[in-house]
């Protein structure tokens, strides 16, 4: 049983590509790979934890003012995660600027507390929450591998187009500035989701 | 005055909270099937952002940022809160929201229905608090200059989704691939829509 909920997020239930959950933050901090594992990480450690505290105080939660008190767990969680990127890895944290901030309002971890953590025990709702934002990071690292490779011919900041090559120093290749630009985020979404749904056709809208 | 309009132009188009940020994409993309429901959404994010924005600005000068507290009495003066202002933000956008709410219902009934569901959505739309995380980044310096850009930012995000929704309601009649139909389609668009915008992105105010 935990397998399944562990696996499950990853890709059949993936919450970008299926639930259209967080999609705010995915998209804005992928032009780079290393910002991007940094983002998937925290996501993963607010929302695995979010989701166990939650669940571990759902049966003394009154239901009235559960949004408040999910927002102040979820808050709290965030404060820790932007000082301690600010105190080891300042540089990334500077990058990231308020996407950090911005995982409270992020609607995968609303979304799983309310849809799973409420309604499950502890356990099952920390691998619940573990796994979803490891579905996140897969798309968001996906994203950013694509966007950093073709838009800036390195990874993880390591040059692998070699120099040569370039139009500059009398080769033929260009980097292709459209990857840098936000919107190319969007359209290599877009276009994992023309993929999974290819794969699994149940997915497909009328 | 220069400088106020300066920013509310920026903020519309250059800054767009959805083409060159991403904010609020959530609610954007789930709420833009017809124009109709858009314009009530839209409207209200405006003056959610408008409300907001002042009171997050207040709050951040004389209570949250470094030294601020030095008003109440001279030995607060080396008081950092900033490391608060995520909870503070949440805290006053949570309770404004349901203060429209309240108002709205009280005052307007024929508007509360029109809006509906949308007034409690937008406390969790990245939008509202993505705005005034930049105020506090971007260091505005007057209270003036941060209701303008809070009620710039909301007219550029009621642009785009009243915009969006327009090309949804065409794009129904049209022939999409099967496994890019809906949620697909609609990315692509909005890709193409930030490509649109970003031709504003040269011009210099």
């Amino acid at each position: 049983m935990y397998k399944k909920i562990f696996i499950e997020p990853l890709f059949k239930n993936n919450p970008v590509s299926v639930l259209v959950l967080g999609i705010c933050s995915a998209l804005a901090v992928t032009v780079k790979l290393e910002p991007a594992l940094v983002m998937a990480l925290s996501v993963t450690i607010v929302m695995g934890f979010s989701n166990a505290i939650i669940s571990s105080l759902r049966n003394t939660i009154p239901n009235r003012i559960r949004i408040i008190v999910q927002l102040v767990v979820v808050a709290m969680l965030v404060i820790l995660v932007d000082q301690v990127l600010k105190a080891f890895a300042y540089e990334v944290s500077k990058q990231l600027s308020v996407f950090v901030g911005l995982i409270i309002t992020n609607c995968i971890i609303m979304g799983r507390i309310e849809a799973f953590a409420l309604a499950n025990k502890p356990l099952p709702s920390l691998i619940d929450g573990i796994a979803n934002g490891l579905g996140y990071g897969i798309i968001l690292v996906a994203v950013a591998f694509f966007r950093e490779l073709f838009g800036s011919g390195s990874l993880m900041g390591y040059q692998l187009i070699p120099a040569s090559w370039y139009l500059k120093n009398g080769g033929f290749y260009e980097n292709n500035g459209l990857f840098i630009l936000p919107p190319m985020a969007l359209i290599l979404v877009g276009v994992f989701i023309w993929v999974q749904r290819s794969i699994q056709k149940e997915l497909i809208e009328k | 005055m220069q400088e106020l309009v300066n920013i509310f132009v920026k903020s519309i188009f250059i800054d767009n909270m959805v083409f060159a940020y991403f904010l609020g994409m959530c609610s954007y993309l789930a709420v833009s099937k017809n124009v109709k429901t858009a314009v009530g959404l839209g409207l209200a994010v405006i003056f959610v952002l408008g409300v907001t924005l002042p009171a997050n600005y207040l709050l951040f000068k004389y209570v949250l940022s470094d030294g601020a507290l030095a008003w109440l009495n001279p030995e607060y003066a080396n008081i950092d809160l900033s490391f608060l202002s995520f909870i503070i933000f949440i805290a006053v956008i949570a309770s404004m929201v349901q203060l429209v709410e309240m108002v709205v219902e009280k005052f307007s009934p024929g508007l509360y229905s029109s809006l509906g569901i949308f007034l409690p959505l937008i406390a969790v739309n990245c939008a509202i608090l993505g705005g005034s995380l930049f105020m506090q980044e971007r260091a505005y310096e007057t209270l003036a200059q941060a209701t303008v850009f809070g009620l710039g930012s909301g007219l550029g995000w009621f642009l785009a989704i009243v915009a969006l929704a327009a090309i949804r309601e065409k794009l129904s009649y049209s022939n999409v691939p099967a496994p890019l139909r809906g949620l697909g389609i609609t990315f692509i668009v909005v890709g193409l829509m930030g490509i649109a915008f970003m031709s504003f992105m040269g011009i210099k105010l």
